[in-house]
């Protein structure tokens, strides 16, 4: 009916029969008495199917082989003595132990906490947008928050260090005119966790905005209207009515900010310096530098770790966005 | 000499050329022949060689003017060794892959047990100390240095000279190194140079990771890469790093108004060198090989020297009196002997900076 249900329609459809091979089979023998339905069915899966060739080729060259590779290098160690290379489970023995386990909870909960962050604050902020009357503003912050939630890495962390560094231009002001020290009177500490998870509120917030915007315009003025006429006051219809249409949106996207936090890593490079034992910096110190040499298989476990909490979660993350369309479109 | 030609060789990076198996410019049949067979070629890869890193854009320009008629081809110059060694592995039979490597000492041996260069000892092999060369030639010491204190005046009250001084709140927030130490061989070393100098050893560098724990907490440990920019906004005002690369922000810093000073600390000399060495799939293998006679010619050496940087054939030169004795002069001075880590020493500090760093200084 509005502009986005199509778009929703086909993004289902795609998943469905991307993904669900063999039930549409199932479907298919069950349904074989009458030849004429029969052969219909099959060549209406086999045309969306050829359609579907280029993306499922995209899928298994860019996802399906490096996933393998990382899985295959992830079991297999070289004995330093010998140079022979064999199956083992060393590797991973290894990911789940001692700093690289710490890494991984550490990981986990700076993932948790910007993504918890930034869905309360990215949420306030898409519903004062959607719920302005200015058509400008909105398309201001629409855009905007597009170019920002891809405005990370080395870029972002040089602009926090000449801001906020400890020679930057706002630390420099409020030594001068205030006499604050933003180190040791406000505690802020950008070369630190804190700091860290600062700098990544600034492009999950607008991830967020981004992503949840279209879930708060799908709530329609009928319902709160009905709502009211009923005599619900505004606390009852956001508990009954539009907390539920929003919940599964409003979890799918916390879902969706926590794994690209969980990935995110130039930032965190370019401030702490190998101080913050994160899992990304550990995949990048072990194969990439000047000093450990014969850690690619390491690497391959630790990065295998990250693929196990994330696939997970992005399952459930489009379980979600499909209950959520449900209501929204 | 024919079978050199750089097309010939799509498949097997030049193997089967004479050149690629010359394990001298004598098995060529004399420099002359090596320049004919590397002019015939036309081009040299090399990787990872930023030009203000120990004068390598001006080797790379002295080796143009030289041979005029090879392109010297500069891939990926911030790389770090393992991109190097990676890059031999991962572009094997291409005419892309690197020629020859600038590697750190641990990807320096651990590149001959993966077999991956190919043995060669340039003409003034005699004047490289024996403990700075493998024995057949599969890589050789470069350059090397000292780990040194970088550190700006104008932004710094009093610049320490001892590592043992930087615990000191003055310096809150104000001291670097060059990057993360499970990365960087610079900072690597400097972590290690701080445990010789607080009571540790080349077999313990718990009292450098200690150390640093100290000043994280206390606040004069700032974890940020430090570079000409950085000291210059007067982030990063004093910085742990090989002389020759604090040695090499001096016109850039005081360009902008800075008293950049270098020394090596009185209380730890640590010296680490770099070591060459040729992939034994180069694409272009005369070129290498002529490479490795320019880097160790005297005009090669005198040359990393003027980016501050130690050449191995030093002490020959200094005796032959071929050394440029001003520039030799103008390194910070170094005071007590100092001693090379062996590999297993090497491979021990890495595991307990790996297992400890993080937890100590986060």
């Amino acid at each position: 009916m509005t502009s986005s249900s199509p778009s929703a329609a086909v993004s289902a459809a795609t998943v469905s029969t991307g993904t669900a091979d063999p039930a549409g089979n199932a479907e298919q023998n069950e349904h074989a008495v009458a030849p004429a339905g029969r052969s219909r069915s099959r060549a209406a899966w086999l045309v969306p199917g050829l359609g579907l060739a280029p993306f499922v080729i995209y899928l298994a060259l860019f996802f399906g082989l490096p996933v393998a590779l990382i899985a295959f290098n992830a079991f297999r160690r070289k004995d330093p003595a010998s140079g022979m290379t064999s199956f083992s489970l060393q590797n991973i023995d290894d990911s789940l132990h001692g700093v690289y386990r710490a890494a991984l909870v550490h990981s986990i909960q700076l993932a948790a906490v910007t993504a918890f962050a930034s869905t309360i604050l990215g949420l306030l902020l898409a519903y004062a947008i959607s719920s302005g009357r200015s058509g400008l503003l909105k398309q201001l912050t629409a855009t905007s928050a597009a170019v920002l939630a891809n405005f990370g890495g080395l870029p972002l962390a040089f602009l926090f260090v000449a801001v906020v560094g400890g020679a930057g231009v706002l630390t420099k002001i409020l030594q001068s005119t205030f006499g604050l020290s933003l180190q040791d009177d406000l505690h802020f500490n950008l070369f630190s966790l804190t700091g860290v998870e600062v700098v990544y509120l600034y492009f999950l917030i607008p991830l967020m905005v981004l992503v949840i915007t279209p879930a708060l315009e799908g709530l329609r003025p009928q319902w709160r209207e009905a709502a009211e006429n009923l005599g619900a006051t505004g606390w009852q219809y956001w508990r009954l009515v539009a907390g539920p249409v929003l919940l599964p949106n409003l979890l799918g996207s916390a879902l969706l900010l926590f794994c690209s936090s969980l990935s995110a890593f130039a930032t965190a490079s370019a401030l702490t310096n190998g101080t913050l034992a994160i899992t990304p910096l550990q995949i990048d110190t072990a194969v990439s530098g000047n000093v450990l040499t014969g850690q690619e298989n390491l690497a391959a476990a630790l990065a295998l770790d990250m693929i196990v909490i994330v696939v997970p979660l992005t399952l459930i993350y489009q379980y979600l966005q499909r209950r959520g369309a449900r209501w929204l479109r | 000499m024919s079978a050199c030609s750089s097309k010939s060789n799509a498949s097997g990076g030049g193997s089967g050329s004479k050149a690629s198996a010359a394990t001298s410019a004598a098995d060529l049949g004399g420099m002359d022949a090596l320049v004919a067979a590397a002019k015939k070629e036309g081009a040299l890869n090399v990787i990872a060689l930023p030009p203000d890193w120990a004068n390598y854009g001006g080797l790379i320009s002295g080796f143009k003017a030289k041979y005029p008629g090879i392109t010297v081809n500069s891939a990926n110059p911030d790389g770090s060794s393992a991109d190097e060694v990676n890059a031999i592995k991962s572009l094997k039979g291409q005419t892309r892959a690197p020629d020859v490597v600038d590697v750190g000492q641990s990807f320096a041996i651990s590149g001959v047990a993966d077999g991956l260069y190919a043995p060669y000892k340039v003409a003034t092999w005699s004047a490289i100390p024996d403990t700075l060369k493998a024995s057949d030639g599969s890589w050789v010491n470069d350059y090397g240095g000292y780990i040194s204190i970088g550190c700006d005046g104008a932004k710094v009250a009093s610049c320490p000279t001892t590592l043992a001084a930087l615990n000191n709140p003055a310096y809150k927030g104000k001291v670097a190194l060059n990057g993360d130490p499970l990365k960087a061989n610079a900072a690597f070393s400097a972590v290690w140079a701080a445990s010789l100098a607080k009571g540790g050893s080349l077999d313990d560098i718990q009292p450098g990771i200690d150390f640093f724990g100290q000043l994280a907490k206390a606040g004069i440990y700032k974890p940020v890469q430090a570079s000409a920019a950085t000291i210059e906004s007067g982030e990063t005002p004093i910085v742990l790093d090989w002389d020759y690369l604090n040695a090499a922000k001096t016109t850039d810093v005081n360009g902008k108004g800075g008293k950049w000073t270098v020394a090596v600390p009185s209380d730890a000399q640590f010296p680490a060198y770099y070591a060459q060495a040729i992939s034994k799939y180069a694409p272009h293998p005369a070129a290498a090989r002529l490479w490795e006679e320019y880097l160790y010619s005297v005009e090669g050496q005198n040359g990393w020297l003027k980016g501050g940087a130690r050449p191995a054939e030093m002490t020959a030169m200094t005796s032959a009196a071929t050394i440029d004795k001003t520039l030799a002069a103008a390194l910070p001075a170094v005071s007590g002997t100092p001693t090379f880590p062996s590999d297993a020493q090497t491979t021990k500090a890495k595991t307990t900076l790996t297992a400890k760093w993080a937890a100590a200084v986060g």
